[in-house]
């Protein structure tokens, strides 16, 4: 990556692990945990949320010195609706079937508190390619996370990865059963927590 | 009709709690409840902002946006459903607004107890949420009041007992890396395994 600065390489990759927008900032997780359940849909979702946190903290960023500060939010709210709007129309017209089962949660990544929270306390400062950076690593670090839910969540809960299946038959001959509860809500609950741990663990990092 | 309302409503409360089983209003969730008292003003006003907005969003949805809705006005091949997301947004911040300043008028001792919340609701997404999934289940008007009210109350039952649990918890000795966060998704899991156990009931 000698295309880029140091320090434009530090705006990249420190929101993947050190200052991870789920597990370290605390932001989208809404989002997060509902389209975890197949890795396909979590894919897809991770690709709709790039576009629209790159794109939308550039355009911020190009905006921020003709933003006047009182309606700073509304500014931001329809720049992210517009880009949301678009990514939402693209997945119905290209992907109809993984959009329907996405439901309303591309529509949500409007208030997803990840873009709006970059774009208040990063791209609002910044400058227009740094920006851009930021916004893509924070979908990184988002995206990861996303995939690594799901591909828990659907090994052990299908016994497949994306779709092809992984626990050979001879297995579930022998009275392998799937873990129902992976499928359900509460399984999304309790990987992220575990993942938590072990990130937080690994980077040393602790809340008081 | 009555016993369908009824049922809808145990159904949005418990069995498809909008927090626990669709993930909405994560963030709040985990920020706010730290503290019981803040997270029960909390709770209150999502109940409010919610039974309000989701009507309001259903005739929006209704007699403007939906494909055909705008026929009352002599043109019945309209399809403005591309602008439900902007629209809901515009109609949740007015909302809020308006709530804001009728409390502030009449019930100002409410008003104090809610005090930052209001206006933080709005970029809450099991407010916007819960005006998309309406529209995706196709409720009728009375369907949607219903809907909107039991969702509201479902997340005030969800934070408000966690909550409670995590003021327990502070006597407890978690290992470092899961303080916080991590212990917060846990319990978060056993709460919403707890709701699901009332799946199955059938009025």
């Amino acid at each position: 990556m000698s295309l880029l600065s140091k320090k434009s390489q530090q705006v990249l990759v420190d929101p993947l692990v050190h200052n991870n927008p789920i597990s370290s900032q605390i932001l989208g997780i809404c989002s997060a945990l509902a389209v975890t359940v197949k890795m396909d849909t979590a894919v897809v979702m991770t690709l709709a949320v790039m576009f629209v946190l790159s794109l939308s903290n550039t355009v911020i960023s190009l905006l921020r010195n003709y933003i006047p500060g009182r309606v700073r939010i509304i500014v931001q709210l329809t720049v992210i609706a517009s880009l949301v709007i678009f990514a939402d129309q693209i997945l119905r017209a290209y992907m109809y079937d993984i959009s329907k089962q996405l439901s309303v949660f591309v529509g949500l990544i409007i208030t997803n508190c990840i873009v709006m929270g970059r774009a208040e306390a990063f791209a609002m400062q910044n400058t227009p390619g740094k920006s851009f950076l930021d916004g893509l690593g924070n979908a990184l670090g988002y995206g990861s996370i996303l995939i690594l839910v799901s591909f828990f969540r659907e090994l052990l809960g299908s016994g497949s990865v994306l779709g092809f299946q992984m626990v050979p038959q001879a297995f579930y001959d022998l009275g392998y059963l799937n873990v129902g509860l992976m499928v359900l809500s509460p399984g999304a609950f309790i990987i992220l927590g575990l993942i938590i741990w072990v990130q937080r663990t690994v980077i040393k990092f602790e809340e008081v | 009709m009555f016993e369908h309302y009824l049922s809808l409503a145990i159904k949005s409360i418990f069995v498809e709690n909008i927090l626990l089983a669709y993930f909405l209003g994560m963030c709040s969730f985990l920020a706010i409840s730290k503290k019981v008292e803040t997270s029960i003003g909390l709770g209150i006003a999502v109940v409010f902002v919610l039974t309000i907005t989701a009507p309001v969003n259903w005739a929006l949805h209704h007699f403007f946006l939906e494909k055909g809705a705008l026929s009352w006005a002599g043109m019945p091949t309209s399809d403005l459903s591309y602008l439900n997301f902007i629209a809901f947004i515009a109609v949740i911040a007015a909302m809020v607004q308006l709530v804001e300043m009728t409390l502030d008028r009449f019930l100002p001792v409410l008003y104090q107890a809610l005090g930052i919340f209001l206006p933080l609701i709005a970029v809450n997404c099991a407010i916007l949420g819960g005006s998309l999934l309406l529209v995706e289940r196709q409720y009728t008007f009375g369907e949607s009041v219903v809907f909107g009210f039991g969702s509201g109350i479902g997340f005030f039952l969800a934070i408000a007992s966690m909550a409670a649990i995590r003021h327990k918890l502070r006597y407890s000795n978690v290992p470092p890396g899961l303080k916080g966060l991590g212990i917060a998704m846990l319990l978060t899991g056993l709460l919403s395994m707890a709701f699901m156990a009332f799946s199955g009931i059938d009025l």
